[in-house]
């Protein structure tokens, strides 16, 4: 049982950076900008976190940083695909291999290098309740602030009048702007915000979950995330619960090969991806479902003239 | 003929004169200098070219880095006789073969691969080139102008296991492995013995990362490992993620390829270094000398290509003594870690009693030894 706990525990430390850049992203998508660049922001947030981490100590800085990379980038995409109206997929494809590129570029001096570790604390009081605490209180505080997080998303989209009015660009963005709001502003607000919480999800990988920078480290959780907002039918919670799944289908595979059950690492490594891609059929096998809850407007150009 | 025709023509006439004329230059400038030469007393030979082809980046404080100061250390002890270049980063695949390509038409007559995965595509280039000498870390393909070295670094993973069995409170040691190859199951193996050797009880659960360098991807399988019950890890990957991980839960671990004593104080139990630098020098002299012949070369404690260093003082003496003595006996030959009777984990006797393991042996180890959990899983 204590084997169990363990596995949701670490379950728990991995899902939280896909938890924080699907909420990024579940927030750029509700506006209707499908930012395919997820990958590159988190790989830039990341060294910029661990270099911020390294020079100054502090891993709230460092998260910080992360935030404020994943934000400068996310606003350059949306410049170009928000007034100069390019193609939103080519151009977040772009800024994906930018991000890689670039990231390993700046990382160069950081390879090898170490950080302070950052002390995991848990809850007090809590973390000390046998099973139960093993398996939920003992993470680190951006564990809890990523749950309060989607709480947070949940409540912003769907009971307060600027949610409402983010949902409705990403419905009909001609609607709203014939009611005079100001589309492509919000639209940008919306890229930046989701860039700098994937900027966030690169930074905790980077400063807390594995304190090394080394290239492409983010391996393929920018996608993961990509996927996840699908998954989740772009709901905050059900983000939250799909992140938690994949975080947990990669834990346990090597958690099976650790207690000695035998099957192919490398079908077992394969296992997280072959999830996504199951669960994408799952949802895609009904249209009718898809463009009911699918923002309407997602990953196209807005002419407000037009 | 029109006008656009003449045009072409005359563009034409113009190439071809141009191409002669450059054909025309090559020629000339060879014999010009050379009696210039002549004058003085012998010019000192052009240094000699060589290049490395690393599979990881120089900054991984484990295998390339250790890679990296053989180079420089060989660069220090022969001057300016050499002038080296490396390619860091390098993939194991097509690009590997483009990358060797390249440096052998650059000029570089020596070139060393140093990953098991660039076997194939040296193999491939090297046939294009006899005039180049290829050297091929950790492999097995020889050629006319192709040989391999290798490192005893199984005699590290046994002195670690001395330490391991004498430190482990729950018996179970953890070891994150790459690939299913020969070297990667030799090492578990030695690891498992060597710990048995001081603490009969001690089991080794095992857990295939596929990779040679993925720091998150350590991180997690040293997680699931201690999560399993494993309090002393060792690792064949590149990097220092195990040793911290160990160090962020309490356990213990070991430094691999290179001394990683700095990054885990309290964890560490001492680092499985590999000192490529005295092979580099060989090798690099054998060219200069010209007695470069093709073969394998294994070494280990006794020729000075590996060593086990920094063990903590909070060690137990006895257990630092047997690491003394196995490295005594290791560097004089008396030592033999493989020795019969080896059974493996499904109860076959791979190796009869009394008998000591040879090269061969040692080159098709495809199994597990007793006391390590699990099936060794197939593919590479």
């Amino acid at each position: 049982m204590n084997e169990l706990a363990l596995l949701v525990a670490a379950t728990l430390a991995a899902g939280t950076p896909l938890a924080l850049a699907g909420m990024g992203l579940l927030v750029n998508e509700r506006a209707g900008v499908l930012n395919l660049g997820a990958e590159g922001l988190m790989l830039v947030a990341a060294v910029a976190g661990f270099a911020t981490a390294y020079h100054t100590g502090s891993p709230w800085l460092a998260f910080a940083a992360g935030a404020a990379a994943g934000g400068l980038i996310a606003a350059i995409y949306g410049w170009l695909v928000i007034w100069l109206n390019t193609n939103q997929y080519a151009t977040g494809l772009a800024v994906s291999l930018f991000g890689s590129g670039f990231s390993a570029f700046v990382g160069l001096g950081y390879v090898g290098k170490q950080i302070r570790e950052q002390p995991i604390d848990g809850v007090p009081g809590l973390r000390d309740v046998p099973l139960l605490g093993v398996a939920l209180f003992r993470q680190h505080a951006m564990v809890y602030l990523a749950v309060a997080l989607t709480a947070g998303v949940a409540w912003f989209l769907y009971r307060t009048r600027a949610g409402l009015v983010l949902r409705s660009i990403g419905e009909s963005p001609q609607s709203a702007h014939a009611l005079g709001y100001p589309v492509q502003r919000i639209r940008l607000a919306a890229v930046v915000a989701g860039g700098a919480l994937c900027g966030v999800a690169g930074a905790y990988l980077s400063v807390v979950y594995t304190p090394l920078w080394v290239e492409g480290m983010v391996a393929g959780r920018g996608w993961i995330a990509l996927a996840l907002t699908t998954f989740a039918t772009w709901r905050p919670t059900r983000l939250l619960l799909g992140a938690y799944l994949f975080g947990g289908v990669t834990m346990l595979q090597l958690h099976l090969q650790a207690s000695g059950v035998q099957i192919a690492p490398q079908f077992m490594s394969m296992l997280p991806y072959l999830a996504t891609v199951v669960v994408l059929v799952l949802i895609s096998r009904n249209p009718l479902w898809i463009r009911l809850n699918m923002p309407a407007s997602l990953g196209k150009p807005f002419f407000p003239g037009g | 003929m029109n006008r656009s025709s003449l045009k072409l023509l005359a563009l034409g006439a113009v190439a071809l004169a141009t191409g002669l004329a450059a054909c025309g230059k090559k020629a000339e400038p060879a014999p010009a200098p050379a009696p210039a030469a002549a004058a003085p007393a012998p010019a000192k030979p052009a240094p000699l070219k060589a290049a490395f082809v690393y599979v990881g980046p120089v900054g991984d404080a484990g295998y390339t880095y250790a890679h990296d100061l053989g180079r420089k250390e060989a660069i220090a002890k022969l001057g300016d006789k050499v002038v080296t270049t490396f390619v860091e980063k390098v993939a194991e695949g097509p690009d590997a073969e483009r990358v060797i390509r390249d440096l052998a038409t650059q000029g570089n007559k020596v070139i060393f691969a140093t990953s098991f995965g660039f076997g194939d595509s040296m193999f491939k280039v090297a046939k294009d080139f006899p005039d180049v000498y290829f050297e091929h870390a950790t492999g097995f393909k020889t050629a006319e102008n192709m040989r391999v070295y290798e490192p005893r670094i199984h005699e590290g993973a046994y002195l670690a296991g001395l330490v391991a069995g004498k430190m482990t409170k729950t018996n179970t040691l953890g070891f994150v492995a790459s690939f299913p190859i020969p070297e990667v199951l030799r090492n578990i193996n030695a690891f498992t013995l060597g710990a048995q050797a001081v603490n009969p009880k001690v089991k080794t659960k095992v857990v295939w990362v596929n990779t040679w360098f993925d720091p998150p991807k350590e991180t997690e399988a040293a997680q699931s490992l201690m999560n399993g019950g494993a309090d002393v890890l060792l690792q064949n990957t590149d990097s220092t993620a195990v040793l911290q991980a160990a160090e962020r839960a309490g356990k213990y671990a070991f430094g691999w390829d290179s001394d990683m004593s700095a990054f885990a104080p309290k964890a560490h139990l001492g680092s499985c270094v590999l000192l490529w630098g005295v092979y580099y020098e060989k090798a690099l002299k054998d060219v200069l000398e010209k007695t470069w012949k093709t073969g394998e070369t294994k070494w280990g404690h006794r020729e000075g290509m590996t060593d086990f260093v920094k063990i903590p003082d909070f060690v137990p003496a006895e257990a630092r003594a047997e690491v003394a003595d196995a490295k005594a006996g290791l560097k004089a030959g008396t030592l033999d870690i493989f020795k019969g009777p080896i059974v493996d984990s499904t109860g076959k006797v791979r190796l009869a009693k009394g008998v000591a393991a040879d090269d061969k042996w040692l080159g098709a180890v495809d199994f597990y030894v007793k006391g390590v959990e699990g099936k060794v899983p197939s593919g590479k």
